[in-house]
């Protein structure tokens, strides 16, 4: 299938131009410098809670673009062209799932370094945090891709897709903070677990959604 | 390209939950056109959707050989991208010969717009930039929903160079449209004689 390479490329491109690189970076360092302005500078509170803080400001801006990675495309045509072409519904969704990670997992891991020394966070609990972050991320991007083909088309869909996906992360942060402090990496691997279980159902979920979306 | 063929078997199409037509049946080969006529809202676009493989047929069957090209209303071009960078990804996607962009935007009098962002383009100029994508996909079998809409004589005149040239090279061609279309040899379907009867009320 040689659309899918140039899928992907359009996508990652499309997502770079419209702020997507950086975005999620400015996001997640904004938030590690206005937290210790709300809980105080002590470093012992920063570092303990500083991890969990960061997951909830990776899955945040994982949801940022929610709101375009669908609906242009579905207005402008281009899903339509696509299918024409005889490429189905679940390939698209994989190009964009990968597009949508690349746009935002690397920047963020990028922006975590800096972040956890804003939060005075243990080298160790860094390198957990990355690990965590590399693992967790797919399942952000997919929860996020599905949601948007699920509400493309609606009116406020940024807001809805906000709401529907937020709950479905629960487990997401409950394993990814969780393997902060978690020596024996059982949580690490129940988070692998939660993002092969998304990244395997998102294709099959938002190529239904993109079809159903056509009629 | 000269097995490319187009087939409707008895095809229905509803459309949230109205039966549009029914009992279409029609047959193209390579170097055929027809157009589809009939006035707005009576199912030229929903049976081109069907053909297209966009839209469910409700009952028969439609075969094609060959891969198709589609032009309707959305634009599908990257509004920020220049013309000629904008069609180079579909050209990309069809895995089509290089030089296919520059022959069509030549074809449709657009060489010197390709370094223009499609969002500034005119919507004539949009509607020959669709055209474009559809001369260089190098499909044979053509669905122009409309293709005439907003286009001036000048340009339409273009469209029936560029239509005639497909038809000559072993291509097929689908349309529809309300108003006069420049093939002069296209087989005529009026959509009305397939509405369903118990819609005449």
């Amino acid at each position: 299938m040689s659309a899918l390479p140039a899928l992907i490329l359009r996508d990652a491109a499309l997502a770079w131009r419209s702020g997507g690189l950086w975005l999620p970076l400015a996001f997640l360092l904004l938030v590690a410098a206005l937290f210790p302005f709300a809980v105080g500078p002590d470093a012992a509170v920063l570092s303990r809670t500083g991890g969990g803080m960061l997951w909830i400001a990776a899955l945040l801006a994982s949801l940022l673009p929610v709101d375009r990675l669908v609906a242009p495309d579905q207005d402008s045509g281009v899903l339509d062209q696509l299918v024409l072409r005889g490429i189905g519904d679940e390939v698209i969704a994989v190009a964009k799932l990968i597009a949508h990670w690349l746009s935002f997992g690397p920047p963020l891991m990028v922006a975590v370094l800096p972040a956890a020394a804003l939060l005075k966070l243990s080298a160790n609990m860094m390198i957990r945090l990355e690990i965590g972050l590399l693992l967790g991320t797919p399942a952000l991007a997919a929860l996020g891709l599905m949601v948007s083909a699920l509400t493309a088309g609606l009116r406020s869909s940024g807001a809805l897709a906000g709401l529907l996906a937020l709950p479905l992360a629960v487990p997401l942060l409950i394993f990814g903070a969780g393997s902060l402090a978690d020596q024996s990496g059982s949580a690490l691997k129940l988070l692998a677990a939660c993002s092969l279980l998304l990244v395997g159902i998102t294709p099959f979920a938002a190529g239904a959604a993109m079809r159903a979306g056509r009629e | 390209m000269s097995a490319a063929f187009l087939r409707l078997e008895d095809v229905a199409c509803m459309r949230g939950g109205r039966m549009l037509v029914t009992g279409v049946t029609l047959s193209l080969a390579a170097g055929e056109s027809a157009v589809l006529r009939g006035p707005n809202g009576v199912g030229k676009s929903s049976l081109i959707r069907a053909v297209a493989g966009l839209l469910p047929v409700f009952a028969g069957r439609v075969s094609h050989q060959g891969a198709m090209a589609l032009c309707d209303e959305a634009l599908a071009l990257e509004m920020r991208a220049p013309l000629g960078r904008a069609l180079g990804f579909w050209a990309r996607v069809d895995g089509a010969k290089a030089g296919a962009v520059d022959a069509a935007l030549e074809a449709l009098d657009l060489t010197k717009l390709a370094d223009v962002p499609v969002r500034m383009l005119s919507t004539g100029q949009r509607k020959r930039a669709v055209l474009a994508r559809v001369v260089a996909s190098g499909a044979p079998i053509w669905l122009l929903d409309e293709p005439g809409n907003g286009l001036d004589s000048a340009s339409v005149a273009l469209l029936g160079t560029v239509m005639k040239r497909h038809l000559a090279d072993g291509g097929l061609i689908l349309a529809a449209s309300h108003q006069a279309l420049p093939a002069a040899e296209a087989m005529d379907f009026d959509v009305m004689a397939w509405r369903p009867l118990e819609m005449e009320a």
